[in-house]
């Protein structure tokens, strides 16, 4: 039995460890209304990016010339994942989460005996898939420098993509990441991003008949590289979002685990106390009687 | 009857600028700077660098982008841009350093025709502003 003096550094340890998970929530709370924040005011543009390129793509007739970054290269040869992640542990199931469904989707492709290539933002998703994907993973990408997310970043990683993608390293593009629904939830979500996927179109009533300066053609092959520069920026907020609120929860969880801990080594500690008074009290009295 | 519409700026981290009561906006289009006003037909273009001139009630206001997308439709215009600055912000030193930047870019010799005269734009916007 563990004696009076381990239980008292047991439960001191304990509580200084709620201290630290109790900090760590309060950080994580206050970095969420600001993320969440950040990806609620993002929303409006990849809205409206998105709004536009629908109505572009409606109204292209030849859809055979269309951009290859909508059309897609013909072939659906080479599969590039991109895995959005945290830089940070100690968020739950924030990464694994991601992990999961990416996993999912790698194994579908090289059942289908196709190419894989992954491009990892974020140092936890590469410590995490580097293990069985080491041969796959094409890039690794790390904003830890950067304290907020901003677009630049993004900007960054989408020239990457259109580049390589000229190159034609690659037919379809996939991106992962975790949609904020709440704090409680987020959704691991994979989205494809080339080609972009046109069965969302709706047909649209005819009075959108818009005048185009210049023609639709030029103005789609402008828009899409920026699209998807937008898409990874959108997808960057929302996970930045998750990614504190996943904290926030686990740590939360963290805190009240330590609080039962804490009480339940603090009954043990009481009752071995009162154990070792009254065995003390037994030999004083059997001492007493028996002279 | 009234001759405002909306316009809204939004660039990828915020809504920049909303504003109601818009009678004319001045847009510096791909082929040529564009006046829109109420009723305009419907219409997508891009953006090259220049000024964008909002003129509403309280006054004109101006604004230096970049690069851009802009949509009108219903009385609605939305401008899409991942660079903004109000000139009345924007101070001397920004100015020159994008200049700067932007003739650099210009000399190298790895753009497009295209990109070269968009870049050739710039230096002309900016170089007025300064």
């Amino acid at each position: 039995m563990a004696t009076l003096d381990d239980l008292k550094k047991r439960i001191a340890s304990v509580k200084s460890t709620q201290k630290i998970t109790k900090a760590m929530k309060m950080v994580a709370a206050a970095k969420l209304r600001r993320a969440q924040e950040n990806a609620e005011k993002g929303r409006p543009y990849s809205e409206k990016m998105n709004n536009i390129i629908l109505n572009l793509s409606s109204g292209i007739s030849d859809k055979e010339n269309a951009p290859k970054l909508l059309s897609g290269t013909g072939e659906e040869k080479i599969h590039l994942c991109i895995v959005l992640t945290s830089d940070r542990g100690l968020c739950g199931g924030f990464n694994t989460n991601i992990i999961k469904k990416a996993k999912v989707y790698f194994k579908k492709i090289s059942d289908e005996e196709k190419t894989l290539k992954i491009i990892t933002v974020g140092s936890k998703g590469y410590d995490q898939l580097k293990r069985v994907y080491r041969d796959s993973i094409v890039e690794r990408i790390s904003f830890k420098d950067s304290k907020t997310i901003n677009y630049l970043d993004a900007e960054k990683v989408g020239k990457m993509i259109i580049e390589n993608f000229e190159k034609k390293k690659f037919d379809v593009c996939t991106i992962f990441y975790n949609k904020f629904k709440n704090v409680i939830t987020q959704i691991p979500q994979e989205q494809q991003i080339i080609p972009l996927k046109t069965s969302e179109i709706e047909e649209n009533s005819s009075d959108d008949n818009y005048e185009f300066e210049p023609d639709e053609d030029e103005i789609l092959s402008n828009l899409l590289p920026k699209n998807i520069s937008t898409q990874i920026f959108k997808a960057m907020l929302e996970n930045s979002a998750s990614e504190q609120g996943s904290r926030m929860s686990a740590m939360d969880s963290a805190t009240r685990n330590a609080g039962e801990m804490v009480d339940k080594l603090t009954i043990e500690y009481n009752r071995s106390r009162q154990a070792a008074i009254t065995k003390e009290l037994i030999e004083i009295i059997s001492g007493a009687e028996s002279l | 009857m009234s001759e405002e519409f909306k316009v809204e700026i939004v660039n990828p981290e915020k809504s920049f600028l909303s504003k109601e009561d818009v009678t004319e906006v001045v847009v510096p289009a791909f082929e040529g700077e564009m006046g829109i006003l109420k009723d305009h037909i419907s219409i997508i273009s891009f953006l090259k660098s220049g000024v964008i001139k909002i003129f509403s009630k309280s006054g004109e206001e101006n604004y230096y982008v970049e690069d851009g997308i802009v949509e009108f439709k219903n009385n609605n215009l939305s401008v899409l841009t991942s660079s903004i600055f109000n000139i009345k912000d924007i101070d001397k030193d920004k100015i020159s350093e994008l200049l700067k930047q932007a003739e650099e870019n210009s000399k190298s010799n790895e753009i497009t025709d295209q990109d070269k005269y968009l870049l050739d734009q710039k230096i002309d916007v900016l170089k007025t502003l300064n």
